[in-house]
C-alpha cells in the first residue's frame, strides 16, 4: 500500500516536469542563435542540403563518434555475454519448418532491403535518411532472412572485418580533417562540389557509407549472436 | 480558445508515453514488461524532444526547392533536436538489445522472468 502512494507520487512528479514543457511547445517563433548559424553558414561551409545529416556528421561529429562507441560498446557486450555458452548446446537445435510464402519472399525481398539500405546512406546528405537509418534496415534484411532459415549460420569474421574497417575509416577520415582543413571531422578536404547533388558535401558521403556500414554490422552481429543463443524447441 | 496544434498533440503522447513506460517499470514483476515500460519511455522522450523543436508553419530541415536557400534560417524548424533525437534512438536500440540479451541469459539459467524470483540482492 505504502509503495503504491510511493508510486502515485513519483508519477505526479514526473507530469508536473512534463507539464512545464507542453506548455513551452509552439512557443517559440524564431531559431535559437545556433541554429540560425546553421542554417545561415551551412550551405557554404558543409554543403550538405541535409541539415541534420550537416549537424550529425560534421557540426557535432564528435557527438556521432560517441554515439558509434556506444553502440559498438552495447553490442560487444552482448557478443561476450552471450559466447558464454552453456554446456547441454551440442544437440541441433530443432525448429518449426517455416512456410513457403516466408521463404520464397525473403530470397526475393532481403536483396531489395539491402539495396534500399544502401541507398539511404548514399543519399544521406540529401534527403532524410544516412549511416543510421541505412544500418539499420541493412540489418532487418538480415532478420527476415533468420526468420525465413531460423537455424542459418551467420559468418561473424565477415561481420567483425566490416565493422573494425568501417570503425577505423571513419576516426581515420575525421583525423585526415585535422591535417588538411580546420579540424577534425572537417568535411571540406574534398571539395564540395554543387550543392544538392550526390557527389557534394566534401567526406560526408564517405563518412556516412562507413557508418552505414558499421552500424549494419553491428546490429546485424547483435541480431545474431541472439539467434544463436536460442534453443527453446518449438 | 487557443488551437490545438500538431506540435501540442505530439507533446501530449510524448508525455503520456513517459509517465505509462515509468508506471510499468515501477509496478510490473516480469523482466520483459519492465523492458517494454523502458522502451516506452525512451519514444516518449525522443517525441517530446522532437515536439518541442517544432516552430509553427516551418518545414523540415532539409534545403532542397522548397526553401528559399537566402532565407533558409526563417523557413525551416531546429535542426539540432532531430539530430539529437536520432542520436537517442540509436542509443535507446542498443541499449533495449543489451536488456534483451541480459533477460534472455537470465531466464535460460533460472527458467522463470518474474522478478520477485531474483532475490539474490535483496536486503
Amino acid at each position: 500500500m505504502f509503495k503504491k502512494v510511493f508510486i502515485f507520487i513519483v508519477l505526479i512528479g514526473f507530469a508536473l516536469i512534463l507539464v512545464e514543457s507542453y506548455n513551452f511547445t509552439g512557443s517559440g517563433e524564431e531559431l535559437n542563435e545556433i541554429a540560425t548559424r546553421y542554417a545561415e553558414k551551412g550551405p557554404d561551409e558543409v554543403g550538405a542540403a541535409n541539415l541534420v545529416g550537416a549537424v550529425l556528421v560534421t557540426y557535432r561529429g564528435l557527438d556521432t563518434l560517441g554515439e558509434v562507441a556506444i553502440l559498438f560498446l552495447a553490442a560487444s557486450i552482448i557478443g561476450f555475454f552471450l559466447k558464454v555458452k552453456l554446456e547441454e548446446e551440442k544437440v541441433p537445435r530443432k525448429v518449426r519448418k517455416t512456410s513457403e510464402i516466408l521463404e520464397t519472399a525473403s530470397k526475393i525481398i532481403t536483396p531489395v532491403i539491402f539495396l534500399f539500405g544502401i541507398y539511404v546512406f548514399l543519399n544521406g546528405h540529401l534527403t532524410p535518411g544516412g549511416g543510421f537509418q541505412g544500418g539499420a534496415i541493412i540489418a532487418s534484411g538480415l532478420v527476415l532472412m533468420l526468420l525465413a532459415n531460423p537455424i542459418k549460420k551467420v559468418n561473424h569474421s565477415i561481420i567483425s572485418i566490416v565493422e573494425s574497417i568501417s570503425g577505423f575509416a571513419f576516426v581515420f577520415l575525421g583525423i585526415l580533417g585535422i591535417f588538411l582543413a580546420s579540424g577534425f571531422l572537417d568535411n571540406s578536404f574534398i571539395g564540395l562540389g554543387d550543392f544538392g547533388k550526390l557527389l557534394s558535401a566534401g567526406a560526408i558521403p564517405i563518412i556516412y557509407i562507413f557508418i552505414g556500414l558499421k552500424v549494419g554490422s553491428e546490429l546485424s552481429g547483435i541480431v545474431s549472436n541472439l539467434q544463436e543463443t536460442q534453443k527453446e524447441e518449438i | 480558445m487557443e488551437q490545438i496544434s500538431l506540435a501540442h498533440i505530439a507533446t501530449f503522447t510524448g508525455i503520456l508515453l513517459i509517465l505509462i513506460g515509468l508506471w510499468g517499470v515501477l509496478t510490473q514483476k516480469n523482466i520483459i514488461k519492465i523492458i517494454i515500460g523502458f522502451s516506452l519511455f525512451d519514444t516518449g522522450t525522443h517525441i517530446i524532444m522532437v515536439g518541442v523543436g517544432y516552430l509553427k508553419g516551418k518545414t523540415a530541415p532539409i534545403l532542397d526547392e522548397a526553401v528559399n536557400l537566402k532565407n533558409a534560417a526563417n523557413e525551416i524548424v531546429d535542426p539540432v533536436p532531430q539530430a539529437l533525437v536520432l542520436t537517442a534512438i540509436v542509443i535507446g536500440l542498443g541499449i533495449t538489445a543489451l536488456m534483451l540479451a541480459y533477460a534472455l541469459r537470465l531466464y535460460q539459467r533460472r527458467k522463470t522472468l518474474e522478478i520477485n524470483n531474483y532475490n539474490d540482492l535483496k536486503w
